[in-house]
């Protein structure tokens, strides 16, 4: 199965590396497996972040897709496998199955989605996508992963309902369990929001106070903005006591207004202030410093969620193409939903697939701004066969069966 | 007179005393005396261990986070991969000072020293190669291209093979040491970390951390003869992740780190079965020998200790308190 490198490798480092080079670029001689991955990635216009310090980042989820090509193709000289990725971008308003179908007719039957849910689910049910395999790497929608499961889509980026467990169980080891739970405007707040709620009955909290901030967000770059902020939010914040205010603004339209201006001295958490999230750039345990290095030296910038959700993706299917010597695509998924898959994923345990619901289970940072505060899931919450499978929806809760 | 007589009484009772303490502690401590080094990966301390009194001696600032550490051919230097330092650091073991450094490419994480005690051989992990150092001309001689994030390292008794893990491609990487190429490949279990040959060379074992396993792989066929899974009741199997290994010069026993399990598994290395899991401290990741191998001392990264383990006795004796984060281990004779 795998061919010594000495054929390929020349004899000093200065031509080892240009012939790498030609590896990566593609024509290659007849025994090299090449394997495509096809990404519809949805054009989400310009964001504009709270913070001064947090880059305006264009291509969500492209470059860590990029970064999972390049590792693959470093092992894939040894195993004589090559990958490569075509990037399709589509307008919100563009026909999604069409962007689809045009990489499909270039044969590529991997595919990673960073769409909203509906679309995905318009992409997964398209009648030729039944011989593809598709990694959801962008839509948390619990309802994917709850009634809407589908035979070929794969979620390497965690639900609302893993995030908010992950949070709830680490304010359940502080005891914080009184919570004033503050609620965005979009219809995405509000689903993040049930996805707490459910947290909170589950681990032992008690919602104490909720309310709605419905304030227009309004220019996000301005010169007097604090003095508007600080007034509003310690008015808006006059409620009954609580431990910890949990924001769900996903939009992050308020949420980093919130800490250091509530009328009480509490902590802010949620989806700004203490975070659960699949990877940040303040992560450096468990080998994460070197693979944080290489990403921030290419890109420029912090690895996000979705980045490592791409690569999670990525990496899923160079792990099952060389443990299963293949490129077939039932091959790949039957191993990739076996028992048999681990992949190591700089969290400090193995992560794998869900065989119920096609969920990644990964352990998930809680983060700050500026460091990692704990990991969950936390000592102490035990499960019958993974302690990861207590986030989000388990075996017996989901509606999908295997 | 009777003061005198008295005195002596009790003179002679005081040395028969001390004969009888002075046999027992011989008896009961090993004989030969040989030291302990171990880096702390957070303190950027070498502690200095006595193999006698089991007691640190000393504690040495090094370069920002050591880690993989080597000894000299002839035991009077130490060399430190100071990860985030960039380079080498070499420690002279007689004053416990720094004398200079070595370049090593860039976030050195392991080394191991060639067989004439000439070369070094460094991981970069962040730059997936393996850099081989000129111990005397303090240069780099040339770096070889490996899998993602190289790790383990480790040289076939003959001085003909460098087996190098690379903890992304999950591989062992077989090169020759004449012609400096890579002639094989074997594809191994998740984040391999730790290669270690056996006495006779025949074999070479690696560990893979977050797969679980231990790949014991035929050094001519360069096949897996057999992988090694570990079971520990009450323990889940996400957190049995072996790392260091040490096998015995007689090659009948291997001992494997098996980390956050906080366990040594002791192997019997003809039928491959586990023989005894030892409790240790905490993210056990690193093993070494004593000199004669009556003991093993391990580095438990999160409870900041070493433990010794009886060999004979197959049983945890001791554990001593040394820096932060505790990472690599060597014995000098």
């Amino acid at each position: 199965m795998i061919k010594p490198l000495s054929k390929i490798v020349a004899m000093n480092i200065q031509s080892t590396i240009i012939l790498v080079g030609i590896l990566f670029l593609a024509p290659l001689h007849a025994d090299v497996l090449n394997i495509q991955i096809g990404l519809i990635t949805q054009e989400e216009g310009r964001h504009i972040p709270l913070s001064l310090l947090q880059p305006e980042i264009e291509d969500i989820g492209e470059s860590g897709s990029e970064q999972g090509i390049k590792d693959n193709n470093t092992t894939g000289q040894f195993t004589d496998q090559s990958f490569t990725l075509t990037v399709k971008k589509v307008k919100p308003d563009e026909p999604i199955k069409q962007a689809f179908k045009e990489l499909h007719d270039q044969g590529i039957r991997l595919f990673l989605l960073n769409l909203p849910a509906e679309k995905i689910l318009r992409v997964v049910d398209h009648p030729v996508a039944k011989s593809s395999l598709l990694f959801n790497i962008g839509a948390t929608d619990d309802n994917l992963r709850l009634t809407d499961c589908r035979a070929n889509l794969l979620h390497t980026i965690p639900s609302r309902a893993m995030m908010a467990d992950a949070l709830a169980q680490y304010l359940a080891w502080k005891r914080w369990n009184e919570w004033f739970l503050v609620v965005g405007r979009h219809p995405q707040d509000r689903a993040f929001a049930a996805s707490l709620k459910r947290a909170a009955k589950r681990f032992g909290h008690k919602i104490v106070e909720q309310k709605a901030w419905n304030f227009e967000p309004g220019a996000r770059r301005t010169d007097s903005g604090h003095t508007r902020e600080q007034q509003v939010v310690n008015e808006f914040s006059q409620v009954g006591d609580y431990d910890i205010l949990i924001v769900a603004d996903e939009a992050d339209e308020f949420g980093e207004f919130l800490p250091y201006r509530t009328y009480l001295p509490r902590p802010v958490g949620g989806t700004q202030g203490l975070s659960a999230v699949a990877w940040s750039g303040v992560h450096e345990q468990w080998g994460a410093t070197q693979f944080q290095r290489r990403f921030n030296q290419q890109y420029g910038r912090r690895m996000t969620d979705r980045d490592f959700s791409a690569w999670l993706a990525v990496r899923s299917i160079e792990e099952a193409a060389s443990r299963t010597a293949s490129g077939e695509i039932e091959k790949l998924k039957s191993y990739i939903i076996s028992s048999k898959f681990n992949l190591a994923a700089f969290k400090g345990r193995p992560v794998s697939f869900r065989d119920w619901n096609h969920q990644l289970r990964q352990p998930l940072l809680i983060t700050s701004a500026k460091l990692v505060i704990s990991v969950s899931p936390q000592k102490g919450f035990l499960h019958q066969f993974t302690t990861l499978d207590t986030l989000g929806y388990d075996r017996p809760e989901s509606r999908c069966k295997k | 007179m009777v003061l005198n007589r008295s005195l002596k009484r009790n003179v002679d009772t005081l040395l028969h005393g001390m004969a009888v303490f002075v046999l027992l502690t011989l008896l009961s401590m090993p004989v030969t005396a040989y030291t302990i080094y171990v880096s702390s990966e957070k303190d950027n301390k070498i502690s200095v261990i006595d193999g006698k009194s089991l007691k640190v001696l000393d504690e040495v600032s090094v370069g920002e986070r050591p880690r993989g550490i080597a000894l000299s051919k002839d035991g009077n230097t130490l060399y430190i991969c100071t990860s985030d330092a960039d380079h080498i650091e070499v420690l002279d073991l007689q004053t416990l000072k720094v004398s200079h450094t070595l370049p090593s490419g860039p976030d050195p994480e392991l080394l191991v020293l060639g067989p004439q005690g000439k070369y070094l051989y460094a991981a970069n992990e962040d730059d997936n190669m393996v850099t081989l150092v000129d111990i005397d001309k303090r240069s780099k001689v040339t770096e070889i291209q490996v899998g993602v994030e190289p790790e383990g390292m480790g040289i076939s008794p003959d001085g003909k093979w460098l087996v190098n893990t690379s903890e992304t491609t999950n591989m062992a990487h077989f090169i020759n040491l004449q012609t400096m190429k890579i002639e094989d490949n074997v594809l191994v279990d998740q984040r391999p970390r730790v290669a270690q040959f056996s006495n006779d060379g025949k074999q070479v074992w690696v560990s893979s951390e977050i797969g679980g396993t231990v790949s014991v792989i035929d050094t001519q066929s360069r096949k897996i003869l057999t992988k090694i899974n570990f079971e520990i009741p009450g323990i889940h199997k996400e957190l049995i992740q072996p790392v260091g290994i040490q096998i015995s010069a007689d090659g009948k026993q291997a001992f494997v780190a098996l980390g956050p399990a906080a366990r040594v598994a002791v192997i019997d290395t003809n039928t491959f079965e586990i023989k005894k899991y030892l409790l240790v401290g905490q993210r056990v990741w690193n093993l070494a020998f004593s000199p004669d191998e009556k003991f093993v001392f391990t580095t438990n990264g999160v409870s900041n200790d070493v433990s010794v383990i009886d060999v004979g006795r197959l049983k945890v004796k001791k554990s001593i308190r040394v820096g932060r984060l505790p990472w690599g281990i060597v014995v000098r004779p």
